[in-house]
């Protein structure tokens, strides 16, 4: 089987080596410290088996899971044994392996996924984001504006709504990029998309909303604005599909 | 009295894989100082959403390190810093000089 390791941490990369190395039937192909670069590789190559950490800054297991749009077979790793019920939520998930790793656990799940069929039935979000009667109210208030006040270290700050390029959930936190500047506001996706303009903005990820005029171009399961690749959820890509002029 | 760190488990992982156990020590001694400098400037910085997260992080070279209870400590201290409590800190911070001694003499 080939596979990728997407982890973090680097000794936990080295252990996955090490015991993938040690099954025969095992290919590894390439390693990740971070899910983007995986979600890049995977637009191009075709693998059959991905070792995963659930627990990534920015960007977990699970977001990652959400962008594929046919996900391989997928063997979680993680120190944390609270996320084992969620992850029977994807038919794409063979096992679950609670670090530090041992061979003859490793060597049980690999076997569970060479016999293991992914069932691609497409997993919804469960953050559905705003309600559309809620956004269409919202759209109304805010149809006229052009500009938009955000607070920081007690000031508010002028921004021109037409310059943002896309908000990024970040914790308790949202960072805003603008085409000139970036800003990190104490705030939630779900507030600023009520004051944005419904039909400039949309939120393709839970962890991200997009200025779709600021798209530079679509690959898959991510679109590219400026130099920031983001992920695109595939139960959002239909309406940002929807809205674009396709020839 | 201190848990003793040892690399039971990264012995018994590479199956006498002397080139292996190398690697892994080596890449746990070049990680393990840039996370802890993580630990302490997010905590200084009182950012304990942060800091709970490279706690996370460390709780498995404290794993590797076989050390159940200080293990145990992490795994209270992760849960008591996503609630903005600093509760065991002490206790986490001498596992962390326990595992800085012991990466010292190998």
């Amino acid at each position: 089987m080939t596979s990728i390791i997407i982890d973090d941490e680097e000794t936990a990369r080295a252990i996955l080596g090490k015991l993938c190395s040690d099954i025969q039937s095992l290919d590894v192909i390439e390693e990740f410290s971070n899910a983007m670069d995986a979600i890049k590789f995977l637009n191009k190559n075709e693998i059959d088996l991905i070792f995963l950490d659930i627990h990534m800054p920015d960007f977990t297991g699970f977001d990652f899971i959400q962008t594929l749009k046919s996900p391989p077979k997928i063997i979680l790793t993680t120190s944390d044994k609270n996320f084992a019920i969620e992850a029977f939520e994807y038919d794409c998930i063979v096992d679950y392996l609670v670090k530090p790793l041992t061979m003859a656990r490793f060597t049980k799940a690999v076997s569970k996924a060479e016999v293991f069929n992914v069932d691609i039935e497409p997993v919804e979000e469960s953050t559905a984001g705003a309600s559309p009667s809620s956004k269409a109210a919202s759209q109304i208030n805010v149809s006229a504006e052009k500009e938009l006040f955000v607070n920081i270290d007690r000031r508010l700050i002028k921004i021109d709504i037409s310059s943002i390029k896309l908000i990024e959930a970040k914790g308790d936190y949202i960072l805003l990029k603008t085409d000139t500047q970036n800003y990190t506001v104490h705030s939630t996706l779900k507030k600023i998309v009520e004051k944005l303009p419904d039909a400039q903005f949309l939120k393709v990820h839970r962890s991200y909303v997009i200025n779709t005029g600021k798209i530079i171009d679509i690959e898959d399961n991510s679109v590219l604005i400026g130099r920031d690749v983001i992920p695109v959820s595939r139960s959002n890509r239909p309406e940002l599909m929807r809205r674009l002029n396709l020839l | 009295m201190l848990e003793q760190p040892s690399l039971s488990y990264i012995k018994e992982l590479s199956g006498g894989d002397t080139e292996f156990e190398l690697k892994i020590i080596t890449v746990i001694k070049k990680e393990f100082p840039l996370e802890k400098a993580i630990y302490f400037k997010n905590l200084k910085e009182k950012k304990y959403k942060e800091v709970a997260e490279i706690v996370h992080k460390l709780k498995h070279k404290i794993s590797i390190l076989d050390l159940e209870k200080s293990y145990e400590v992490a795994i209270e201290y992760e849960n008591n810093l996503n609630s903005c409590n600093t509760i065991l800190k002490e206790e986490f911070e001498s596992v962390l000089l326990n595992m800085t001694n012991f990466l010292n003499t190998i």
